[in-house]
């Protein structure tokens, strides 16, 4: 179990029930546990859908989507039956909150889909694990199963007349399937590769039906929404940002682990104050704050707000939450290389931009970083990552090519640091490469 | 749908709403590119060379998945797009290995024509390139995995398209790989629709890599000689020692009756051609029993004049002409005007694979009740009695599974096997081998004589239900319980019919009246009507023999002189080789058959590929025939039959009625390398006759049948354009109460035989041990 951190900063939410034995039905109810989905089947959809909205909750995967509205597209009638989706394929580089809250709220989630299911008219909810999230399993299965022995699930769930049945599953350990339509052709047996959009889930979804899918962090909000009210959940956040967030800080700082802090939070405090500084008193060099996916930021760029909003106008994302945090020894072409590395090693190889970008985008920069590269392929670097964005079949060409862009732009001299013959100035980073690999 | 007009390039256009840009596109005249999208295929949006610019959108859109809708401002090659393309062909050509020069694909590969487009001129990247070796996957796939480019249409033709799915996608990222069902081979029907499909040179034809370059071949597009389903082929053809040699077939250009479709006999197996056991001179057998080669002169002249002997002796009656099931329209219809009026006999008959004679009794002239193979693609419903279109009829199975795909068609299928096509029934009945008439009464509402259940009767209600149907049926069905099944079906609204017959010509042979009962267009013999004013002299009334018949005879002492155009009854057919003891025989044919080996007198005829005219498939869908092919010391059968009446006395316009009427050219004339046309003008010169006016020209035989058979009398510009044109069903009534024998035997192959033909393809050969070994290999590690 890892061991749980704590700052006076922060809110806790979702995190209320961390570390006290809430996997436990029991202890689970005791904590206020099943009490917001029985309200939700007294109150019903409307109540539940207007009562997301006001929460200004928005999607914790990463895009950022409001909730309330998701839930409201999903058509009322249908031929086919509706299912909700908890997307637990956590792969994002940085990212480690929904694996939090499996450990430690696994009730959380299952009351979540069951309020999400109410208020689409769906009766029958999936939870799909991330495949090296396997371990956890074990605790959502129990769970899932105490649920069913106490009759919070299956038929005529709490006397309502409404049945609800929750079925998991695991992935096979990739990291496209966390794109939503991946995920879908992955849970019904298929390669883990993304659909055409249109139709969005809302509309044709898993097995062809409305589905709902949401972030594991997002379903397990919903209950404590309900308990506090839409309203009170708004206020917690930023403008348009409502609520806390669980934020995973990792790399160079004193403190590293999972806050969870209201939206908007300072970024240069959360690593300051909340994560203790750079670590060893050191300089610090770069933030990657939501995730690898995002563009990263300079040391002078991080006096920003923690928002959806705040983060795009700084000219990054918020993204999964996933602060990595780089200090002055850090070599950034190397850092780059391991960016692109995972991204090339995780490109599901459906559309052309992305197979073959993210395999040469790692071959030039391998190259680079070992000093085998001239001037030129420094633009060639940024040329192909221009050339992918916005051009991929999914978000994953994206993911990849947003921040080698960045990269490059904020870090150009370290990459022509490395040029004609010189190779890596950083002389730790070639062995730790190895270690890596 | 509704129309919505939208603007695409500053053009305004109109399409209905929903069509595809891309389309929508193309039928404007504004090419987008696409490697991916492919018609009729499911949709990709993988390649990513479509995208184009909408206003108001913020990123590229792919073409392939947006629908067209009002007001759609587009934008098709802005330098943004150009740029965008130009970077997807860098990327893809970084790892290509730009074999080009090598490529069986080279100048006809849609990656190059890209490059050119977009000018990826330039070499970004100085890695190593991914690598695999390259794979045989089965006799007639090669699969090189560097040249491949990941569109998948392979992968959805085989699984969508053929219903095979025996391809499918390995690994992930730039691994990703296509792999064969089978791990290292294909478990399929090898009908190559994948190689075809390739966009590049990455699944290349084990008949044809390697051999050529694209623009070293002509292409000529001409009639599949095999089944009975008639597909357009485009054959590429090369000029060689002894004459031109087909090197590849295939359908690209989709012009035919079959879109895109071949099967593995279309692709592959035009081999049999280059047999090393090929006959190229004629044969005559000499006093001591053996055949010797004898010079053409002789050998006509040797077998005119015996068959002169036995017309003087004996009379027409003792002697009998076989016809084939693979010759031209304008042979079949001259071989029987040739027995009738220069041998003076109606012993003809052909090795019959459906009761065409009986399918058109039972229409009684109604005009639009056969279906064209074109039909099934597009019919709301269709009943599917016996056969098992698969195997026998690629082309219908194809254009049923598509239909059933892409237009949620209804197909109904009774048989008495499980084959293939149940899957893309909607309801499939199982019924006994013979019970196929009873089946019919059934349906047509009489319950005593079929031992229904729920299953059967929930079949019979929704197949009355349909408001428009197509009715085909295999060999299972003849004479009378044709009738039925006819009668059956015009109780019902809409319905036309197909009758499944076997070789590439059969429905010819029969419409042509190589038959001994029947003139061509069916005309019964009894009441000759127009024929006898047209054919001059006494034409003979009586029917003459039939297949049995004539074998019976020959038994007997009473058929003295036996003419067998392309067709191997002995073999085929199950005749008694012991009963031509006594009997002159001739043969025309390609190779020294079961039958060819008893005769007296052999001519090397050469094959649909070698010649020009018409054929008509089983539907009554008619077609060109072009000649593609060459081989030097054959004569085209028309040829030989011509010059076999001329060498008994008939001067050949009475044959062939050439130098009048409209005249065509058909694909005749032939280039200097064959040395044919020198050939002929001497022939010509020699006897008198115009040397532009060639008695061999089919088409003077293609007027008079146009004239003497109404069926046939089609739109012909469209025809020398290449098109099928469905025949009028306007055939002659002729007398439903007569009774014929039933001489219907069918052929028996499947998708990896051919008759005799397919004996001497040493491709389907290969195919078939291929799948022998596999299956043993298989059965032993079970």
């Amino acid at each position: 179990m890892p061991r749980l951190v704590s700052h006076p900063d922060e809110v806790k939410i979702i995190s209320r029930r961390f570390g006290l034995g809430a996997t436990d039905i029991g202890k689970y109810i005791e904590l206020d546990g099943y009490k917001a989905v029985q309200a939700a089947i007294s109150k019903g959809p409307e109540w539940i859908i207007s009562e997301m909205k006001a929460s200004g909750l928005r999607g914790r995967g990463g895009a950022g989507f409001p909730t309330g509205m998701k839930w409201s597209f999903v058509p009322k009638q249908s031929e086919k039956a509706k299912y909700v989706l908890v997307n637990g394929d956590e792969s994002e580089p940085g990212t480690c909150k929904d694996h939090l809250i499996f450990l430690y709220d696994p009730h959380a989630v299952i009351e979540g889909t069951m309020i999400a299911g109410i208020a689409i008219g769906a009766k029958m909810g999936f939870i799909y694990l991330r495949g090296e999230y396997r371990y956890l399993l074990k605790i959502m299965e129990k769970a899932v199963a105490d649920a069913y022995a106490k009759g919070f699930l299956g038929k005529n769930i709490f006397g309502s007349g409404v049945d609800f049945d929750i079925v998991t599953q695991t992935g096979a350990g990739a990291y496209e399937v966390g794109e939503e339509s991946a995920l879908m052709e992955s849970l019904e047996g298929k390669r883990g590769v993304p659909r055409i959009k249109p139709p969005f889930p809302a509309v044709v979804g898993l097995y062809g039906g409305p589905t709902v899918i949401n972030n594991v962090e997002t379903i397990a909000s919903v209950p404590h929404i309900l308990l506090m009210s839409g309203e009170a959940y708004a206020k917690v956040g930023s403008e348009r940002n409502g609520g806390t967030r669980l934020f995973g800080i990792s790399g160079h700082v004193e403190r590293p682990g999972v806050y969870e802090l209201p939206m908007g939070y300072n970024l240069k405090k959360a690593i300051y104050d909340v994560a203790g500084g750079v670590r060893g008193g050191k300089k610090l060099k770069a933030v990657v704050p939501g995730g690898s996916s995002t563009p990263v930021l300079t040391a002078d760029e991080i006096d920003v707000g923690l928002d959806f909003d705040q983060m795009g106008k700084a000219g990054t994302m918020l993204g999964s939450g996933g602060i990595v945090v780089l200090d002055e020894t850090v070599c950034m072409v190397e850092f780059a290389l391991r960016t692109i590395k995972f991204y090339q090693h995780e490109s599901c190889g459906w559309c052309i931009p992305c197979r073959e970008g993210t395999d040469w985008l790692k071959k030039s920069i391998t190259r680079l970083h070992e000093g085998g590269a001239v001037d030129k392929d420094i633009d060639n670097i940024r040329y192909l990552a221009e050339n992918m964005l916005g051009r991929t079949f999914c978000p994953l060409g994206d993911a990849a090519a947003m921040p080698t862009i960045g990269f490059v732009q904020k870090f150009r001299k370290e990459f022509e640091d490395h040029l004609n013959g010189r190779g890596c100035p950083y002389k730790h980073s070639l062995e730790r490469e190895e270690a890596l690999v | 749908m509704a129309d919505v007009t939208f603007t695409v390039d500053g053009k305004k256009l109109t399409a209905p709403a929903g069509t595809l840009l891309i389309d929508a596109c193309k039928a404007a005249g504004i090419e987008v590119p696409a490697f991916c999208y492919y018609p009729g295929l499911s949709l990709q949006a993988a390649c990513r060379m479509c995208v184009v610019r909408l206003e108001k959108v913020p990123k590229l859109q792919t073409a392939c998945t947006t629908t067209v809708a009002e007001g759609m401002v587009v934008y098709t090659e802005t330098d943004e797009i150009k740029q965008a393309r130009k970077a997807t062909i860098e990327l893809l050509l970084g790892n290509h290995p730009l074999d080009c020069p090598v490529c069986d694909a080279g100048g006809e590969c849609e990656l190059q024509d890209m490059t050119f487009k977009y000018g990826a001129g330039e070499s970004k990247y100085v890695e190593i390139k991914q690598h695999r070796e390259e794979q045989q996957w089965s006799p007639v796939v090669y699969f090189d995995r560097p040249r491949c480019i990941l569109c998948y249409r392979c992968v959805r033709v085989c699984g969508e398209g053929m219903d095979v799915w025996a391809l499918g996608v390995e690994n992930r990222g730039v691994s990703s790989v296509i792999a064969p069902n089978g791990g290292d081979h294909l478990n399929c029907e090898e009908c190559g629709m994948c190689i075809d499909i390739c966009p590049v040179g990455a699944l290349t034809s084990g008949t044809y890599r390697y051999k050529t370059r694209p623009w070293e071949m002509n292409h000529v597009g001409t009639v599949c000689t095999h089944c009975g389903d008639g597909c357009k082929t485009t054959l590429g053809v090369r000029a060689v020692n002894d004459g031109v040699e087909i090197i590849r077939g295939d359908n690209r250009d989709k012009s035919g009756i079959n879109g895109d479709f071949l099967c593995i006999k279309g692709r592959y197996a035009f081999d049999f051609a280059n047999n090393q056991e090929r006959l190229t001179k004629p044969l005559v057998r000499q006093a001591d029993g053996k055949l010797a080669s004898v010079n053409w002169e002789h050998a006509i002249d040797f077998a005119a004049q015996r068959l002169k002997e036995v017309r003087g002796s004996r009379g027409g009656k003792a002697i009998g002409v076989i016809g084939s099931n693979r010759t031209t329209n304008e042979e079949n219809y001259l071989l029987q005007k040739f027995a009738r009026t220069v041998l003076g006999t109606n012993n003809i008959d052909h090795h019959r694979t459906a009761d065409y004679a009986a399918f058109t009794a039972a229409l009684q002239g109604r005009a639009d009740r056969e279906a064209s193979l074109r039909d099934f693609a597009s019919a709301p419903a269709i009943l599917l009695l016996g056969n098992d279109p698969t195997e026998q009829h690629p082309a219908l199975a194809w254009q049923i599974r598509t239909n059933v795909r892409l237009n949620r068609a209804r197909l109904y299928v009774a048989n008495h096997a499980e084959i293939k096509l149940r899957r893309q029934a909607k309801a499939a009945v199982t019924i006994p081998q013979i019970g196929y008439a009873s089946f019919v009464e059934y349906l047509s509402g009489n319950d005593g004589v079929f031992a229904g259940n729920a299953n059967t009767s929930a079949f019979r209600d929704s197949v009355r239900k349909e408001e428009s149907l197509l009715i085909v049926f295999g060999s299972e069905f003849r004479g009378r319980d044709i009738a039925s099944l006819v009668q059956f079906g015009l109780s019902l609204p809409n319905v036309k019919f197909a009758c499944l017959g076997d070789y590439a010509n059969s429905r010819g042979a029969a419409d042509m009246g190589v038959l001994p009962d029947l003139l061509p267009g069916y005309v019964p013999v009894s009441a000759p009507a127009h024929f006898a004013e047209e054919y001059g002299s006494a034409l003979p009334t009586e029917p003459g023999f039939d297949m049995v018949e004539m074998f019976d005879a020959a038994t007997r002492g009473d058929l003295s002189a036996l003419y067998v155009v392309g067709s191997n009854p002995v073999a085929r057919y199950g005749m008694d080789a012991s009963a031509l003891k006594n009997t002159f025989l001739i043969v025309q044919d390609m190779f020294l058959t079961e039958t060819a080996v008893l005769a007296d007198v052999i001519f090397p005829s050469a094959n649909l590929y070698e010649k020009a005219g018409t054929a008509t498939n089983t539907y009554g869908d008619l077609q060109l025939v072009k000649k593609a092919a060459d081989k030097a010391g054959v004569r085209t059968d028309f040829e030989l039959i011509v010059r076999l009446a001329e060498k008994m006395g008939t001067h050949p316009k009475n044959l062939v009625p050439f130098g009048k009427g409209v005249r065509a050219d058909f694909g005749q004339s032939r280039g200097v390398q064959s040395g044919e046309a020198d050939r002929h003008a001497v022939w010509l010169a020699a006897n008198d006759l115009e040397p532009k006016l060639s008695p061999f020209d089919p088409f003077a035989i293609f007027d008079e049948i146009q004239r003497l058979v109404p069926a046939y009398n089609v739109p012909r510009l469209n025809l020398l354009a290449g098109n099928d044109e469905h025949l009028k069903s306007e055939l002659v009534q002729i007398d439903t109460n007569a009774t014929r024998r039933d001489l219907v035997l069918p052929s028996q192959d499947g998708l990896y035989t051919s008759g005799t033909l397919g004996n001497y393809s040493a491709k389907l050969k290969e195919v078939v041990a291929s799948h022998t070994t596999m299956n043993a290999t298989e059965t032993a590690a079970d």
